[in-house]
């Protein structure tokens, strides 16, 4: 036995045997006893709960929700909530973050100032304390009566009321995926038609596809827009309340100026350090061609510091979207509100945890894949690559 | 053959100024543009927090509402229940105390002087187990306060430090599985360092806040803010051990066959020659990771602790100080600033020093 022992391979085999078998034996463990507790409690795993109406309600869906509605949808909406609450972060940060990070990379001391002070600021207080500032800044804002009113929006305690086309859920839709059409076709068109066109041409036609996706946003919102209805329906006062409009609650507007805010600090920093990765020899190349300074920043310095920076980006994005869980916070319904409430009212614990689990995994992945593509799209490629 | 060197005329104050920000016009409407801004920033921002805000409590929160700028009463009269939370009053000097140990251990292990393994152990088991004794009390004869008392930034402190004590022991433990020749324990640490970092912070939370007592035996379940800790620490690992992992990849191999060739046992291995090096490289991203585990400590108000964000809510929350919530979430901020931005800095000047040793 105890020269088995001494024999590195057996003790290689045992120790990993240990070391997992341990840890599968104390999560098996942890199940076990909180099946039999939870059974104790009357509740039993498996499921089916999610089948079963929740009876309670959400402050904010995209879908149409109500109590009768089964948990499933409930997950759904909660997933659907959390990726769209972070896209609208991101965005927000990323164009915070870009603002923020030009002004710091570029050759104006006083810009480089005010981006710094910037960055300091909001990158040292922590998000979920934003999150609640802005929340209480927005809930004291005055009542409906007394509005503040600019552009046709209305801002009260009971969240931003902004003007909306009144149209159909489908049209509406559409429309917003013609928008996205209208910014991705020019970047694709920019990639597959031929460099030796004159460049001239190239901008013209990718113009024109911006043109026409945006036109064909307009026309389905102009087919699908409700009879009988003004075309935007402005909110207004009508008795105590506000009537029309869409309204956005204080929750999520809090959540995403926080989210904005804050990963634009970040964000702002990546952008800094992917401009500085840009070499000085290749912008003085390309001045030296005569490029006009907007075409060396549109041609050779954006495109080589959004290679430099985008692979932190990705990291950033990623950490981003988790930070939608801080809607907990405030009370925005997000995937994991959902989750938290689930457990609350239908006990399913470890069921609604594994959900929780799989829901981030599968965004996480998800997104590394996309930022991996799109990574690999504008690597380096072949030979080029050089010390 | 004698050279005359002709210096360039020195260029006067106002040429200088008008090279560095008005070269071209666009550079002059950048900096009329930024100046403008900072101007109207500084000025709005002053003008509210100094020169129309109220200091003094004397005309209670009416005469303070009625101020155009900040009412800084409200902090004058709250200092304690955002400080010190439910701690009770008389004993409030011992969360003083604590905090001050804390801060104490934190500036100590700041300096190089302390930077061995023992030396470092000793300082922040001393400052643990002092802030441990001054908060819970009991012996001595300081009265005993439960953990449910504690708050404020006293427990915020706590968090953090003993997030930072369990979790980096543990980080290096993870770092090591994760990089053993041996497949199956580096698959599985592998699985478990990415499980945790793929899912949010406040879920980790909440799952040892709420969720694990239900899977542990009734005698293992302990106090939630030990749960808690745990969590954050087990978090806090799954980052720190893969910023040692990238500090222990920079060690070139070459290091470590030189050990083995000279006979060293694979603890003497570790400690002796990888770790040393892979800390030192680690060292910045390990300051930034501190930074960002400070700031994070502030999610525990979700799981229902009343660290110093939960306890500003209750400083401004209750009847009279309603409309104070700017100046209680504006004093946060600053203490929190105050510690972030010194740690950050502190992690900018070893990166510096840093920088001198390399070849």
């Amino acid at each position: 036995m105890v020269s088995l022992l001494r024999n590195q391979k057996v003790r290689n085999a045992l120790l990993q045997v240990l070391y997992v078998g341990s840890l599968a034996a104390l999560v098996l463990a942890g199940i076990v006893i909180a099946r039999r507790n939870l059974a104790d409690q009357g509740i039993t795993s498996g499921f089916d709960f999610l089948y079963k109406s929740t009876g309670w309600d959400v402050n904010f869906s995209l879908l149409p929700a109500t109590a009768n509605d089964p948990y499933w949808w409930f997950f759904l909406i909660g997933i659907i909530n959390t990726l769209f609450l972070g896209t609208i972060g991101l965005m927000l940060a990323t164009l915070v973050g870009t603002i923020v990070g030009l002004a710091r990379t570029s050759s104006n001391e006083l810009a480089q100032l005010l981006g710094r002070t910037y960055v300091d600021i909001f990158r040292n207080i922590p998000l979920i304390l934003q999150v609640f500032f802005w929340y209480a800044l927005i809930t004291h804002l005055p009542t409906p009566r007394a509005a503040h009113e600019a552009f046709g929006m209305l801002l009260t305690s009971r969240g931003l009321y902004i003007p909306f086309p009144n149209v159909g859920g489908v049209a509406l839709a559409l429309a917003i995926l013609a928008v996205i059409a209208a910014i991705a076709l020019p970047v694709w068109l920019g990639r597959t038609s031929r460099l030796s066109q004159p460049f001239g041409e190239r901008s013209a036609i990718q113009l024109i596809g911006a043109a026409a996706a945006l036109a064909c946003a307009v026309l389905i919102l102009i087919i699908g827009r409700l009879p009988d209805e003004p075309f935007i329906d402005f909110p207004a006062l009508q008795g105590l309340n506000l009537r029309g409009g869409l309204r956005i609650p204080p929750e999520f507007s809090a959540l995403a100026i926080a989210i904005a805010i804050y990963g634009g600090s970040y964000i702002a920093e990546i952008v800094r350090g992917g401009f500085k990765a840009v070499g000085k020899g290749q912008m003085e190349a390309a001045l030296s061609l005569g490029l006009s300074p907007w075409r060396v920043f549109t041609l050779v310095r954006l495109p080589l510091a959004l290679r430099a920076m985008l692979p932190i980006l990705a990291n950033q994005y990623v950490w981003l979207m988790k930070a939608t869980t801080m809607g907990i916070a405030v009370g925005f319904t997000d995937f994991f509100m959902i989750v938290a409430l689930t457990i609350n009212h239908s006990g399913q614990t470890l069921e609604a945890i594994g959900i929780l689990m799989a829901g981030f995994l599968a965004i996480n992945l998800s997104l590394a894949a996309i930022f991996n593509r799109i990574n690999k799209a504008i690597a380096l490629k072949g030979n080029q690559l050089r010390g | 053959m004698e050279m005359v060197v002709v210096a360039p005329p020195a260029p006067g104050k106002l040429e200088d100024l008008k090279r560095r920000f008005f070269a071209t016009p666009l550079q002059a409407l950048l900096s009329l543009i930024s100046l403008a801004i900072m101007v109207f920033l500084a000025w709005k921002l002053l003008n509210w927090a100094i020169f129309s805000a109220v200091f003094t409590a004397s005309g209670g929160p009416e005469a303070c509402e009625a101020a155009a700028g900040a009412c800084w009463s409200v902090i004058a009269a709250r200092w304690r229940i955002i400080l010190f939370g439910l701690y009770p009053f008389e004993e409030q000097w011992r969360s003083a105390l604590a905090c001050v140990s804390v801060v104490v251990m934190t500036v100590l292990s700041c300096i190089p002087a302390f930077w061995t393994g023992r030396r470092i152990a000793l300082v922040w088991g001393t400052g643990t187990a002092l802030y441990y004794l001054l908060m819970k009390g009991g012996v001595l004869g300081l009265p005993y306060v439960g953990e449910e008392a504690w708050g404020g930034l006293a427990l915020t402190l706590f968090i953090f430090v003993t997030t930072c004590l369990i979790g980096f022991p543990l980080a290096i433990c993870l770092a090591l599985m994760r990089r053993s020749e041996l497949p199956w324990i580096s698959r599985t640490t592998g699985i478990i360092i990415d499980g945790v970092r793929s899912l949010p912070l406040i879920s980790i939370l909440f799952t040892f806040a709420i969720v694990l007592p239900f899977a542990l035996p009734q005698w293992l379940v302990g106090d939630k803010l030990y749960r808690v800790i745990l969590g954050s620490a087990l978090f806090f690992s799954a980052y720190q051990a893969e910023i040692v992992r990238g500090g222990m990849q920079g060690v070139s191999a070459g290091q470590e066959e030189a050990a083995m060739a000279l006979g060293m046992s694979y603890w003497q291995r570790i400690g002796r020659i990888l770790l040393p090096q892979a800390m030192r490289n680690a060292l910045p991203a390990t300051i930034n990771q501190f930074v960002i585990s400070f700031k994070e400590t502030s999610l525990v108000v979700i799981v229902g602790f009343f660290e110093i964000l939960a306890s500003g809510n209750a400083a401004y929350g209750t009847g009279e100080w309603r409309f104070a919530y700017v100046e209680v979430y504006a004093f946060i901020a600053f203490i929190y600033f105050v510690f972030v931005f010194s740690l950050s800095r502190y992690g900018a000047f070893l990166e510096r020093r840093m920088a001198v040793g390399e070849r």
